[in-house]
């Protein structure tokens, strides 16, 4: 963990990231293998071969003597294209041909800087890095031109893989062919000329994305489908808690009739990722998976047996009853109280979200072998190699600068793929077998119990009013388990009370409104720590904080008797640290405000509705508010009172994230995401029993099928302000957005998700 | 020994007869574009064709394709072509791309029951088919183009 920063310092940011991928390492110069990086549009993600010499005018890409551009992708692949994205960045600014453009995935190597996957920051963050790389090349090219032609460089210009000027025309490959050897210092690259936003050509048109095809074919490598020679499967049998358990014995002799077993060995893991669990070895997938199912294992259980959702929940509501736990975030004026003590009214409400799973499609797995080098390669997708790395070097006993991650292609990640534990027992059990290739593939059920779940959580909600029904304070209070906390500590700032707190189970909370003073507190759930690992799970903090916020904020405008979008628009005033202090969040609430009117407008907002139907809004942002990403989501639900039964008719979303570098694949992510956030409103939603998710498998958790999926209309914000994020925010608006339109629909106001049928025929039955 | 026909071909694996035809393509006969998702035939990751039909080949025992004519998304078409492969690369459905391999081989089975779907149609035949990052969207409207795509392509010849 020595990278990063230390505990209670600022924590992490967008910044913090961005000097740790700017920063160039040192490459240890172990050998590198076949598979060191994935080219995701080749046959089997080889990487395709170059060309002659090849000219690196950063670290970020190379040029060959053909003119084809490799571009160099530190980030995981697991549905954004994003390679197709940061590509089309540098290609923009080096002013390539884009045919000529290939993207590589690259391994764990420490020279890429840090190596995370999550937080929707791939794209705001490699917007300077590339568009620099991609000047460096431009500005090399030129110079070399100008010199073979005797000329200026300002009467040479770049364009669309060639140097061009009165003397004629030099080609990329060409010009690489001569012999191109020009370096940029860090400083030089900060200097470079960059094209006007307005000029710039690939960003903002419509490409083909370069993974696409081979996910149509079959073609595509993920790590379920990684393979070498002489790999053994393993399958695991997991212990009755996420903690503290020990195998007392086992016996496997029902195994041994099956073929291809091998043997049962219990995990002796050091960093704790996986305690108390077994390892079942055959020389095949079925063989494992059978065989694991006849190992008899007896355990001393950890200390969370009896640990229901329900225990979660008022565990969080004691916590939070306790007003010396948690941070306090620096929202400016955090005393609340005189405000509070002197309103005309108050209104309180309490919000739960249940457990939730990530499910990917693609289940865990591995490959992990230690090759002829001695070096252990782990073959697996991953989100977050930077923080696996460590972790595996715990466990395995070994340096870390002798482990490489090689990053497969994602069937999926939602950040399941940022806590890299899974990794663990197929190392273990490659050391456990001197460093054989063992290739573990959990099962779904084994997938599903195994998951760092997003914790369930408590919110409760204060607002105060003056006698006009102004608003004039705002507390949130909130408790959940803590990703951060278990996973990556040393990124947990201290809030204005000095106490640490996990800013991806609280942001959002910290909303764009002038509210006047203004409290937001985050609690940890010690005792959904205890029982399970909680997880990143796509939207993070603001997909549940946001659930609250806008749920809250139409209570709010009812009790105000106002109109829902114009109480909003009346607190979206850009003014004070409410106008964006960072060049990505330039604006501020001013910007919220648009989408808000936006989505009002796209949806009919004030039109008349059938019986039983209703309108819902809700605005939030996402995910930090040094890079908020300004989303509004409206919806038309209505309700069959006979069985409680929400159908979404129309959801729009209406969202600013800056320049749009990729308009087909934001449109993408936004549908998923809004249609995400829907699943989790209405349809997905887990709870623990026993001390563990209730759920197992896709029979009985159940998210989001085609026939529940309503059409979705998203529209972007025009802007020429730097990048955003856009893989989670549109989740945020949707579950308050239903939960708003159910109660125009109806009258009826639900404040747990997901919302169930059975809870709303009740709530009905009871209005 | 389990014998069948998988894209055109004959095979033989050397596996126990109960063990799913999902393992058998993966991992005897290196054919890893269909995919596992959760074992128990809810998802649909895994569908190839068996004599036509769109089948969950993680429940389906090989001693039970006996002979049979196996298609996988390797074998859809010759050239990655088929009009639904088409139609996912215009409008860009893939996202991870996990379980695109299962959504094109049931709608290629659909598309073959019923070649002008309507949204119901669409909706009833693909709804055992999960999409985690939900390209629901895009799928509809890609069945529609293809099932358009063929019926020109009818008409012409």
């Amino acid at each position: 963990m020595s990278r990063l920063p230390k505990r209670g310092s600022p924590g992490i940011t967008r910044r913090g990231f961005l000097i740790g991928m700017t920063a160039v390492g040192i490459s240890f110069g172990f050998p590198r293998h076949l598979m060191a990086a994935m080219d995701p549009a080749s046959a089997d993600g080889k990487v395709l071969p170059s060309e002659g010499d090849i000219y690196e005018p950063s670290l970020w890409y190379s040029i060959d003597t053909a003119g084809k551009i490799k571009v160099n992708i530190m980030r995981s692949e697991m549905g954004q294209h994003v390679g197709t994205a940061i590509a089309r960045i540098l290609a923009d600014e080096l002013e390539a041909d884009w045919n000529d453009v290939e993207i590589i995935h690259v391994d764990s190597d420490p020279r890429w800087g840090y190596m995370v996957t999550g937080g929707s920051w791939s794209i705001s963050q490699s917007w300077p890095v590339y568009r620099q790389a991609g000047a460096a090349g431009r500005t090399a090219l030129i110079e070399a031109a100008a010199k073979k032609w005797g000329i200026s460089t300002k009467d040479c210009e770049a364009k669309n893989g060639k140097i061009i000027s009165s003397k004629g025309e030099l080609s990329f490959g060409e010009l690489v062919t001569l012999g191109l050897t020009r370096k940029f210092t860090e400083e030089e690259l900060k200097t470079l000329p960059l094209k006007p936003n307005q000029d710039l050509k690939l960003v903002g048109q419509q490409v083909t994305s370069l993974d696409v095809a081979n996910k149509t074919n079959g073609k595509t490598i993920y790590g379920i489908d990684a393979k070498v020679d002489g790999m053994v499967y393993a399958n695991p049998i997991l212990p009755p808690t996420r903690y503290g358990a020990k195998v007392v014995s086992f016996d496997d002799s029902a195994a041994k009739a099956v073929k291809g077993y091998q043997k049962t060995i219990v995990l002796d893991d050091a960093s704790g990722s996986v305690p108390g669990w077994l390892m079942v070895i055959a020389s095949s997938f079925i063989g494992a998976q059978k065989a694991s199912k006849l190992v008899k294992v007896t355990w001393d259980a950890g200390k969370t047996t009896d640990v229901s959702e329900a225990d979660i929940i008022e565990h969080g509501k004691k916590l939070l009853s306790d007003s010396s736990k948690g941070g306090i975030l620096d929202t400016g004026n955090v005393k609340t109280e005189p405000a509070f003590e002197s309103a005309s009214s108050t209104i309180s409400q309490e919000y739960i979200t249940s457990t939730v799973l990530h499910a990917q499609m693609e289940p865990l797995n591995a490959l992990v072998f230690k090759n002829s080098d001695g070096i252990w390669e782990v073959h697996s997708g991953c989100q977050w190699q930077s923080l696996t790395l460590p972790v595996l070097a715990t466990a395995l006993g070994e340096d870390v600068a002798n482990i490489v991650i090689r990053t497969y292609m994602l069937g999926g990640g939602f950040g399941r793929r940022l806590n890299g534990d899974y990794t663990i027992p197929a190392a273990l059990t490659s050391k456990a077998l001197g460093g054989k290739p063992v290739k573990m593939v959990l099962m779904r059920p084994q997938d599903m119990q195994f998951d760092s779940a997003r914790s369930a959580s408590v919110q409760q909600l204060k607002m105060a009013f003056d006698d006009k029904k102004a608003v004039t304070a705002m507390e949130h209070h909130a408790t959940a388990g803590w990703p951060t906390q278990v996973l990556a500590p040393g990124f947990m700032p201290k809030g204005v009370n000095g106490e640490v707190y996990d800013p991806f189970a609280i942001a959002g909370a910290d909303h764009w409104y002038s509210v006047g003073a203004q409290k937001v507190r985050a609690v940890s759930n010690d005792l959904a720590m205890a029982t399970f690992r909680p997880g990143w799970l796509r939207s993070v903090g603001p997909g549940w904080t946001g659930w609250a916020v806008e749920s809250f904020m139409d209570e709010a405008a009812h009790h105000a008797g106002k109109d829902p979008v114009q109480f909003r628009l009346d607190m979206l005033i850009a003014e004070g640290r409410n106008a964006g202090t960072t060049p990505v969040a330039e604006g501020g609430a001013a910007r919220q405000a648009a989408v808000l009117k936006k989505a009002a407008e796209m949806i009919g907002w004030g039109t008349e509705q059938a019986e039983d139907t209703g309108l819902g809004i809700a605005s939030t942002f996402g995910q930090e508010r040094d890079m908020p990403t300004w989303v509004s989501c409206a919806v038309q639900v209505h309700v069959d009172k006979s069985n409680g039964l929400v159908n979404v008719q129309k959801l729009v979303v209406a969202i600013d994230a800056g320049i749009i570098v990729d308009p087909n694949g934001a449109e993408a992510q936004c549908q998923g995401a809004a249609l995400w956030g829907l699943s989790m409103a209405l349809y997905e939603g887990t709870e623990l029993l026993n001390g563990q998710y209730k759920d197992s498998n896709f029979d009985t958790y159940t998210p989001l099928r085609l026939g529940q999926t309503p059409d979705v209309q998203v529209e972007f914000i025009a802007s020429k302000m730097p990048p955003s994020g856009l893989g989670e925010p549109a989740v945020t608006a949707v579950a308050p957005a239903i939960a708003n339109a159910i109660y125009q629909a109806v009258g009826v106001r639900l404040r747990k998700i997901p919302m169930r049928p059975s809870e709303l025929k009740s709530a009905l039955a009871k209005a | 020994m389990a014998k069948f026909i998988l894209n055109g071909e004959s095979m033989t694996a050397d596996v126990e007869s109960d063990t799913p035809l999902l393992w058998v393509i993966r991992d005897e006969l290196n054919m890893t574009g269909t995919k596992f998702g959760c074992g128990i035939g809810t998802c649909g990751a895994c569908t190839v064709h068996v004599g036509g039909r769109a089948t969950r080949s993680c429940i389906t025992p090989v001693s039970s394709v006996e002979g049979a004519e196996i298609t996988t998304i390797e074998g859809l078409s010759e050239k990655d072509d088929h009009p639904l492969q088409v139609s996912w690369k215009n409008l860009q459905v893939p996202q991870c791309g996990y379980c695109q391999s299962g959504q094109i081989m049931q709608a290629a089975a659909l598309l073959k029951d019923i070649p002008k779907p309507t949204d119901k149609d669409i909706d009833a035949v693909m709804g055992g088919n999960l999409c985690r990052c939900m390209t629901y969207v895009r799928i509809r409207s890609a069945i529609h183009e293809a099932a358009n795509a063929i019926e020109i392509k009818g008409v012409q010849s």
